[in-house]
């Protein structure tokens, strides 16, 4: 099974477990579910073993890594050899990167100040990087960065980091 | 010049988010907090550079803690009967009012007018200098952090360094202002001033009044860090030694502290080792040359037994006060430590406080996090911070009349409304029927949806849905392919 959102292939994978650590039966499933279970870039690098050929002009990229995906499963490690693979790519670091973009969840719309200072920061140092385009594997943390981006009336969008492998090495032919 | 005859007088009426909401519009604030947590993140960083070591030795801090809690009850009374032995007289409080009665006695007993405190913050629980100010003793810090602090009339805002908020111009003001100095923005000059103030302080005071980073029950020692000297001038220059900390601080062996001292001074400033370490054992014995004449130890509970009582919450006691992380928390970086308007800030603020003065005097305090986890992966010790956030939003929600209540303050952020809604959604989620139904009307009628979503739209445009679903795109693209 292939979850293409860091948070929510660590929620099944790591924390699964614990909500059913009184229930043995469906515990069983849920482990065997978990042994299953790959984040995307993950799988892309270690499943399929992929070897990307770039077709797109030279582009900078930042790349951005849910907290939850950074944290459990080093998945901001597997982005950034996804995007070496890719010759005309160059990924530019942000300022603060490894520092939360500010959704958590019921977070945003809880204390939506602090969570509002947190997006302003990240989109600002994604803006200061310098780079083309944004790209992250969780969907949590894009529609926070866009949909803070769009408010903002700014040009720069974040997109998947599928969808922009996708594109680079030709997939939409 | 007097250094304080008013109490702080910062109003903590106004709840977490206005308080939030006045820190995030404060540029000098947040400009303070931002460089100072930035460097002191990095000097943690460089202080632990071989990832390796650094894991073995949280792991290693972790379980001496655990083994020590494991024993709580035998280790103080270990403890006692050990300083008792050395010459130390051990006073229990169970409440803040207690402890600061049993001071009060030890000063009325030797007829003591002034005061010099090491800096403590579980005498800021006990909110002693207030206490004692109004009893008509002169209360005086000695560390410069807490003296600036109480120039100003405030409290601390990082539990290591208490004036982190202000930045040199601020405290160049302060003095200037305060102690009619001429105006210096010089770090050294402005540590000189203080210490010609402080000096004197030493040399008058009755009483010397300091914390304790570690009380090791196999000897009966107090173990006290510091960089300035002040913690050695206070606990060995006044007649009489008043030491305050909290039940959790015990460690079983002395050398179970070689280790989590490592872990103290590398994770709170990233250095290997503090300019002095005290270990103060009893009283001037007869042939020596200085010291105290006596030396009292109080230890202050004020709701740690209630954590304690808990097996997942009773982590929350392994904290070796470190600071880090406040250091590395996004939300503590961009509000400052006043913001949580109590003692402890950051998140181990928001997970000992409740303990201490009840959930609902700090209902918002374990939603104030994006659960992000930066301060887990910092923790010296392995609390599991974001898990125990998770734990009391939990504890938050019950129903307050919940049996077997694991917490004072229990359910005080319940609400039927919000139950119901959690509850339809967890139904919506799990049924898969109701969720394809749910993904088809989000999909297809995307064009109904509001432009104003409350707090979301206050940082972001308004939420559409997308026009297809995943699942539908990736149905028809397999479809395409043949049947698999």
């Amino acid at each position: 099974m292939v979850v293409p959102s860091g948070s929510c292939a660590g929620m099944l994978r790591e924390h699964y477990a614990d909500l059913f650590k009184d229930e043995p039966q469906t515990l069983k499933q849920v482990q065997a579910l978990a042994a299953r279970t790959y984040e995307l870039a993950e799988f892309l690098l270690f499943v399929c073993k992929v070897q990307l050929k770039d077709s797109g002009e030279p582009v900078k990229v930042a790349l951005h890594t849910s907290c939850s995906a950074r944290r459990e499963m080093n998945t901001h490690l597997h982005g950034r050899e996804l995007l070496a693979q890719l010759s005309n790519v160059e990924r530019v670091n942000h300022d603060h990167e490894s520092e939360c973009c500010g959704f958590g969840g019921t977070f945003s719309v809880r204390m939506p100040d602090i969570s509002g200072a947190m997006v302003a920061d990240k989109t600002r140092a994604l803006k200061d990087s310098g780079a083309h385009k944004v790209l992250s594997a969780d969907c949590g943390c894009l529609m926070n960065i866009n949909g803070a981006l769009e408010k903002q009336k700014e040009a720069l969008r974040g997109q998947h980091l599928a969808s922009f492998l996708w594109q680079r090495t030709g997939g939409a032919q | 010049m007097s250094t304080s005859t008013i109490i702080p007088t910062v109003a903590v009426e106004e709840d977490f988010r206005t308080r939030a909401h006045n820190a995030l519009g404060d540029q000098q604030l947040r400009n303070n907090f931002r460089t100072a947590m930035d460097s002191l993140m990095t000097k943690r960083a460089a202080a632990f550079s071989d990832a390796h070591e650094r894991e073995h030795l949280r792991a290693l801090g972790n379980s001496i803690r655990a083994r020590a809690l494991s024993k709580l009850p035998d280790l103080l009374e270990q403890l006692e009967q050990n300083l008792t032995r050395n010459g130390v007289t051990v006073h229990w409080a169970e409440t803040v009012d207690e402890a600061n009665g049993i001071v009060l006695s030890i000063i009325r007993a030797h007829e003591a007018r002034q005061v010099i405190k090491g800096k403590s913050m579980v005498s800021e629980e006990m909110e002693m200098n207030h206490f004692l100010e109004a009893q008509g003793v002169e209360c005086t810090e000695s560390d410069m952090g807490e003296y600036i602090v109480q120039l100003d009339h405030e409290k601390p805002s990082h539990i290591i360094m208490p004036a982190i908020h202000k930045n040199a111009g601020q405290v160049a003001s302060l003095f200037h202002d305060k102690l009619g100095v001429e105006y210096t923005k010089d770090v050294d000059q402005l540590i000189q001033i203080g210490r010609r103030v402080l000096r004197q302080k030493f040399f008058e005071a009755d009483i010397g009044v300091s914390g304790v980073n570690f009380a090791v029950a196999e000897t009966g020692t107090l173990l006290l860090v510091e960089n300035e000297g002040n913690g050695r001038m206070t606990t060995t220059v006044p007649p009489v030694h008043i030491a305050v900390t909290g039940i959790e601080k015990v460690v079983e062996n002395l050398r179970d502290v070689v280790p989590l001292l490592s872990l103290l001074t590398r994770s709170a400033l990233g250095i290997p080792i503090t300019t002095y370490v005290n270990m103060i054992s009893g009283p001037r014995k007869a042939h020596e040359l200085d010291g105290p004449q006596e030396v009292h130890l109080v230890l202050l509970d004020n709701g740690r037994s209630q954590a304690f009582a808990d097996s997942e919450l009773r982590q929350t006691l392994n904290c070796i006060r470190c600071g880090a992380c406040m250091n590395h928390c996004p939300v503590y970086t961009r509000v400052g430590g006043h913001t949580y308007g109590e003692v402890y800030p950051g998140p181990i603020g928001k997970i000992i406080t409740p303990h201490m003065v009840g959930l609902a005097k700090v209902p918002d305090h374990p939603s104030a996090s994006s659960l992000c986890g930066a301060c887990g992966e910092v923790c010296p010790v392995k609390i599991p911070i974001p898990a125990l956030l998770r734990r009391l939003r939990e504890e938050n929600v019950k129903a307050p009349d919940s049996p077997h209540p694991v917490m004072r303050g229990q359910g005080s952020k319940y609400s039927r409304k919000e139950r119901f809604i959690w509850n339809a959604w967890a139904k919506l989620n799990s049924s898969p029927t109701l969720y394809r139904l749910f993904g088809f009307f989000a999909t297809r009628l995307r064009a109904l949806t509001p432009s104003n979503v409350g707090p979301w739209t206050q940082n972001h445009s308004a939420p559409k849905p997308a026009a297809r679903s995943l699942h539908d795109m990736a149905r028809e693209h397999l479809g395409k392919q043949g049947d698999r």
